[in-house]
């Protein structure tokens, strides 16, 4: 009964929050699902309700994406306290073979990417080829199973629309800090 | 009960069947004017099935109907742009700007990816179209012929206003047809072409905006048709449509 009750309080609310229609050119229309690197597994829809910082990346890889991790490190901490804790930090690998939820998990250990800002999380090829698609990222893996990629971060507003993209890796964007500033709703 | 589960295997098998043709492909080692490292390393392509033809305005406007997500009066511009069966006369009929038998086009990437999956299958890798398409009625690669080099060449001198022929043409060694010479036909990997860059991109960022190896180095020059369709399929967006450009869907085997 107990349990019964628990699902009917999760139905219920689960619908008042479906009640406003995700816009239609929000990202989270994509019905596919992420897994993160606590072994949790959501839909990308989930994430609808804060404002993010998204992009892609391999965590075996040496070149840009290190750089990728330190921009998005800077951006967050060029925003004030406590505005900075609003926002989240979304890393979706596209090397699904390889970054398992333990290389994930032990990444974030390494270069200290914390939860809850940050997410790492692994999808199913077809499912990170389609995310990339609509982020407008490429990527393709070359035969020694690295990859080539684009390196660009992608800022979302709390419904999943894209606000704003900065190519510039390795330093901050002042442009783009200023939107992730705007998005977070402060001066 | 043993009839009955005939039946309904015989059902099953028969949906996909009925108004599409799949054949098998061996695939092999084969040089990509796009090899993977950027040199000379051939593609590895698994054996795996093609659809004999592209799809057609009938067989989308069927899926639609099963589908109303994908009508153009309802998909989710994330998805499609605003120009996505623009040539139809409404969101679930064809009229006289759509023959029933031309190759649908005016469909994004998505849209394609989701008609593909009902079909139970998928698009086709770059590789294994490039590869299909090398094919011609005798050979599997018959892309050192002068000869099929200025056939393929010429279909993109020909002007984009004229109607779209329909599906059906010659088919190849494989029984495949309309590869080349009809449209232009999404791949699955669009987006991991990379060759260029795109109009977003400012001031020192460029080194940076590929990690590894950089922009890849196109081979086979003399190859220029297959190379113009690398050129355009990498510069789409996943939700752009446009006038000639259709798909056909693969399956692993």
């Amino acid at each position: 009964m107990k349990r019964l009750l628990v699902l009917l309080l999760v139905m219920i609310g689960g619908h008042a929050f479906a009640a406003t229609p995700l816009p239609r050119d929000s990202i989270y229309q994509l019905d596919i699902s992420l897994t993160d690197q606590g072994g949790q597994t959501a839909m990308l829809a989930q994430r609808r309700g804060q404002v993010q910082v998204i992009s892609m990346f391999y965590s075996s890889c040496t070149m840009v994406c290190p750089m990728i991790v330190d921009t998005m490190r800077a951006t967050r901490n060029a925003v004030d306290e406590p505005q900075r804790d609003r926002l989240g930090l979304l890393l979706v690998s596209f090397d699904p073979a390889r970054d398992s939820v333990d290389a994930l998990r032990q990444y974030a250990a390494r270069r200290k990417l914390d939860a809850p800002a940050w997410t790492l999380a692994r999808a199913e090829p077809q499912a990170a080829r389609q995310l990339a698609a609509l982020l407008g990222l490429q990527y393709r893996q070359l035969p020694d199973g690295d990859f080539n990629h684009s390196s660009e971060l992608i800022l979302l507003d709390a419904d999943g629309r894209i606000l704003a993209r900065s190519t510039v890796i390795g330093r901050l964007d002042p442009p783009f800090v200023e939107a992730v500033k705007h998005a977070l709703g402060t001066p | 009960m043993k009839r009955l589960a005939a039946m309904l295997a015989g059902l099953l098998l028969a949906i996909p069947a009925a108004a599409t043709d799949y054949v098998a492909l061996p695939g092999g080692d084969f040089a990509s004017v796009v090899p993977a490292d950027g040199k000379a390393a051939l593609a590895h392509i698994a054996p795996f099935r093609l659809r004999t033809e592209p799809v057609t305005n009938a067989e989308f406007q069927a899926f639609v109907a099963t589908h109303p997500q994908w009508r153009r009066d309802r998909v989710a511009p994330v998805f499609a742009d605003s120009n996505y069966l623009a040539h139809w006369s409404g969101a679930d009929t064809l009229g006289t700007g759509a023959l029933p038998q031309q190759p649908i086009t005016r469909v994004s990437w998505f849209a394609a990816q989701a008609y593909c999956e009902s079909e139970h299958a998928r698009l086709p890798t770059w590789y294994e179209w490039e590869y299909a398409a090398a094919a011609d009625a005798t050979r599997a690669d018959a892309r050192n012929d002068p000869a099929w080099r200025e056939r393929v060449l010429a279909w993109y001198g020909r002007p984009s206003t004229t109607p779209l022929p329909s599906v059906g043409g010659a088919p190849d060694v494989h029984g495949v047809r309309d590869l080349n010479g009809l449209v232009w036909e999404w791949v699955d990997d669009f987006n991991a072409l990379l060759v260029g860059s795109d109009s977003r991109d400012q001031d020192g960022a460029d080194k940076l905006k590929f990690c590894g190896a950089g922009a890849l180095s196109l081979q086979e020059k003399e190859n220029y048709a297959t190379l113009m369709r690398v050129a355009m399929l990498s510069s789409l967006k996943a939700s752009d449509t446009t006038v000639n450009l259709g798909f056909r869907c693969a399956r692993s085997p």
